[in-house]
């Protein structure tokens, strides 16, 4: 298992490099003249873009540029934005707030979506077990901004339980709201997952002899269909807080959150290469990692999954 | 048949006069979408304590449905809807859920058919057993982990301590059966519940385990309560026979009065269908006085498999049509990094099969027999050793000469659910081989498709239907159809019968010896089932461990096995210890 998990961990590097240098290439390639379209209008003298192309290094060849880049990478220095802000500072604002909004939506979706779902299997075809359905179905057609805007409209202007939007501290109580739109879709898919998987279990031969055996209803449930069942649902879930960890542009937007997905939004409307370019590794080794927990925590949980060395 | 009350066995001393298991007129049944379909209608017996009684029949006859509607766990929909199940005098039928968890573990133990599936793959062992101990409250903490290893060395595993934290699929089939027979017992039950606790597993393992239950539970005053199939087994483990046809009983006493003089047709049909007593039954055909063999064959179905089987030894003298020379395959497994262990799954093995005959290869799982197959079918590349069809190597058969090749070598696997397309229907099905060779016009291949469901005695009518709509035997039926579409000369059949049900069994071993005779076939017949080789097979070859230990004639290893590995699986029919006609 330490050989499997350091072989993962090894082949995060050409995944790494990989990365960087196709998005490296793919903020170069991007249409127009970043420094140009920050002076907007009103061009500056020639000699002053001519400086700001050296002093981002954009005057050199696509390739050199990257070399440097990787090269102060490793030194700590992950550039400047374009308004002069250190990179690192941006990022240490952004992923704390993403990583706070993230768990908590993670958690929301895990803890209701498991029990909905769990509740739901067991009682299958009865009405909680219909009703959970058709709000699961709800919950994934209806848009992400729908049910933001509905929420932040019903709890925010109409019942004035939770700020309209999240200040710039971003504190857990504010992101409670968006949280809970931000795990609404998952929470439905989990539902779904957790019910089918239970049902399925249910029947199985195993959980039939458990109960033989004479154990208690609350018994066969918790310990023969619960463990078997939260398989699929936790490979869900790795997947899941890596999407998740990498931000949201819709729900950021809508609560005015200063997190990741804006953040990369932004960087990339403006072109400015190093900023996107640090972000998406960080991105990528949260992903890279997010992967390896998922297939760790499918081992703990089904003994037949035994990584080999 | 109303007989319903089975009287006690009379040489039992310790029997009481109060049964232990009554069922009066148990009627179950399943709520469907056309409302609801009974399952059991009627069912009667008595079970006295100490004693050991089988339910016998098909599958679909209801004898599992029975089974668990006494411990109240019916699958899906099904729901008890008449009768009374009076267990020590208490009606289990009218028990709440709770009251129903006491009974369970605590006065019945439950063992069931599949050790496959019937452990939870994400727990221990130890785990699995001590919640069981726990939960009927024989022991808890430290002392309920001792009790855990005694039950467990006790069910025939000696090193149990050591294997306690090892998941069940570190164990293999035979020791999880041995696992849930431990569970099963754990609590001492007065009623041991056993739902074809070994049809899983190859004959010798079953004959151990089946041997190991029943001295545990003759020590424990136990009683039993053995679901089978198989009519042979059923006589031999159990005083007492029920005998169960579309949801009723049809027939019930003592199993050998049973076995001797069975008086309903379908128990007729069994006795006379049975592998293991028809193979008995040539046995002691060949050996005794004739009269043996009227005795059981009551029914007819199989008469002319013994007639066939009994004339084999003038089997006409013609040139090999399969010779296969020392033939090895070596699989590498791959262990720690680069490093491989190699596992010879097939070791120098060499036989021929002669053209209008039938060979059988029988082993048991593991033994290599079905690489065996898929060696000679082409389907793996061979490591050493040559097989020659028809005086031509086919080892480096490519392109054209491979697909003619397998034209005349045809495989029908064991599966007749998994080796149909559940999407083509029936036409589609067995036209395929044809549409695949290029093989005539549509309406060639149609008139083709017709005449192969006539070989195999199926309406044409079917040819519209799909494999999930149809019976395992019919399925195995189209399977054979598929497998004869292309006028192959060799069949291979691995496990073709396996499956399936006794009677349905012996219709597809009559199809096919029959198919054998009109059409010249040749067959090489892959089983682990000895008892069906003595119906069908010309010469048999026996493996064991990748190598072939015995071969012979079938006559010649019925009659006088060499090797004390034949000997044993000879043994292990079911059956082995009636006295045939004395």
């Amino acid at each position: 298992m330490i050989w499997y998990t350091g072989k993962r961990l090894l082949q995060m590097i050409p995944v790494f490099f990989g990365a960087t240098l196709l998005i490296y290439f793919m903020v170069f390639s991007l249409p127009g003249d970043p420094i140009a379209a920050l002076y907007g209008d009103r061009p500056p003298a020639p000699g002053v873009i001519d400086q700001i192309r050296a002093q981002y290094n954009l005057d050199k060849p696509f390739i050199v540029q990257y070399f440097i880049y990787i090269g102060n990478f490793f030194q700590g220095d992950l550039g400047t934005t374009y308004s002069g802000r250190p990179v690192s500072d941006v990022m240490a604002k952004a992923f704390p707030i993403t990583a706070r909004l993230a768990l908590l939506a993670l958690a929301i979706e895990a803890f209701f979506g498991i029990l909905v779902g769990l509740i739901a299997g067991l009682r299958k075809g009865k009405l909680f077990d219909t009703s959970a359905l058709v709000v699961s179905l709800l919950l994934i057609s209806v848009p992400t901004f729908v049910i933001g805007f509905v929420l932040q409209y019903v709890f925010a202007v109409q019942l004035g339980w939770a700020r309209t939007t999240v200040s710039s501290e971003a504190p857990l109580n504010e992101l409670l709201l968006p949280a809970l739109v931000l795990a609404s879709v998952s929470f439905a898919y989990i539902v779904r997952l957790t019910r089918a998987s239970v049902s399925d279990n249910l029947n199985a031969d195993f959980v039939r002899t458990a109960t033989a055996k004479g154990l208690s209803r609350r018994r066969v449930v918790g310990v023969h269909v619960l463990r078997n069942s939260l398989v699929p649902v936790v490979t869900f879930l790795g997947v899941d807080l890596g999407s998740l960890m990498v931000g949201a542009i819709v729900t950021e937007g809508i609560f005015n959150i200063n997190g990741v997905g804006g953040t990369v939004y932004k960087a990339i409307k403006l072109g400015e290469g190093p900023t996107v370019v640090s972000f998406i590794a960080v991105m990528v080794v949260i992903f890279v990692l997010a992967n390896l927990l998922v297939d760790l925590l499918y081992a703990a949980l089904d003994p037949r999954i035994r990584y080999a060395k | 048949m109303s007989q319903t009350i089975i009287e006690p066995v009379n040489d039992s001393a310790d029997l009481s006069k109060e049964p232990l298991l009554q069922i009066r007129d148990l009627e179950v049944g399943f709520q469907t979408q056309h409302g609801l379909v009974p399952a059991v209608r009627g069912v009667s017996l008595t079970l006295y304590a100490g004693q050991t009684l089988a339910i016998v029949g098909e599958s679909g006859s209801g004898k599992t449905t029975t089974a668990q509607a006494i411990i109240k766990l019916l699958a899906g929909t099904g729901k008890i809807t008449g009768g009374q199940i009076l267990f020590e005098g208490r009606d289990l039928a009218g028990l709440s859920d709770k009251q129903m968890q006491d009974v369970r573990g605590r006065l019945i133990g439950y063992v069931p058919q599949d050790p496959m599936s019937n452990l939870n793959p994400v727990w221990n062992i130890g785990f699995q057993v001590e919640e069981a101990i726990k939960a009927n409250n024989v022991a808890q903490g430290k002392a309920a982990h001792q009790r855990t290893i005694q039950v467990l060395q006790e069910a025939g595993l000696s090193d149990a301590e050591d294997r306690l934290k090892q998941f069940p699929h570190q164990f293999s089939g035979g020791m999880r059966q041995r696992v849930l027979i431990g569970i099963g017992l754990s609590a001492r039950p007065k009623l041991l519940i056993a739902d074809e606790p070994t049809s899983a597993l190859d004959v010798t393992v079953q004959r151990q385990i089946l041997d190991h239950l029943g001295t545990l539970t003759r020590d424990y005053g136990t009683s039993v309560l053995f679901i089978t199939h198989d009519l042979g087994l059923a006589a031999e483990r159990a005083e007492q026979l029920v005998v169960m046809y579309k949801g009723k009983v049809v027939e019930s006493g003592p199993s050998l009065e049973i076995l001797a003089n069975p008086q309903h047709p379908y128990t007729q049909r069994l006795v006379a269908a049975a592998p293991s007593l028809a193979s008995r039954r040539i046995q002691s055909a060949k050996s005794d006085a004739a009269d043996d063999v009227e005795i059981f064959s009551g029914g007819s179905l199989d008469t002319t498999l013994v007639a066939r089987a009994a004339e084999r030894e003038q089997a006409a003298e013609t040139a090999d049509l399969i010779k296969v020379q020392n033939i090895s395959k070596m699989y590498r497994i791959r262990t720690k990094g680069l490093k491989y262990t190699e596992l010879l799954a097939v070791n120098d093995v060499s036989f021929a099969i002669k053209k209008g005959t039938t060979t059988a290869l029988v082993g048991e799982s593991g033994s290599g027999k079905s690489t065996v197959a898929k060696l000679l079918l082409q389907l793996e590349s061979i490591t050493s050793g040559q097989i020659e069809f028809d005086g031509q190597d086919v080892a480096g058969l490519k392109g054209a000469a491979l697909l003619k090749f397998r034209r005349r070598v045809q495989p029908v696997f064991q599966d007749p659910y998994g080796s149909l397309d559940p999407q083509y229907n029936v036409g589609n099905t067995i036209a395929e081989p044809l549409l695949a060779h290029k093989i005539g016009t549509s309406a060639e291949r149609q008139a083709r498709v017709r005449e192969l469901l006539d070989q195999v005695s199926l309406p044409w009518a079917t040819r519209y239907r799909y494999p999930s709509e149809l019976s395992g035997g019919q399925r195995q039926r189209i399977a054979v159809a598929r497998a004869l579409a292309l006028k192959p000369d060799v069949l291979v059949l691995d496990e073709a019968v396996s499956a399936l049900d006794v009677l349905v069994q012996g219709q597809i071993l009559n199809l096919l010896t029959e198919l054998q005779t009109e059409l010249g076939l040749t067959y090489l017949f892959i089983t682990h089932d000895l008892a069906v080789v003595r119906l069908v097979a010309d010469n048999v070859c026996v493996m064991q461990k990748g190598r072939i230990v015995e071969t012979a004639s079938t006559d010649e290893v019925f009659d006088s096995p060499r090797e004390s590995y034949t000997q044993e699986l000879l043994a292990a029919i079911p059956g082995g210890n009636f006295q045939f006609g004395r």
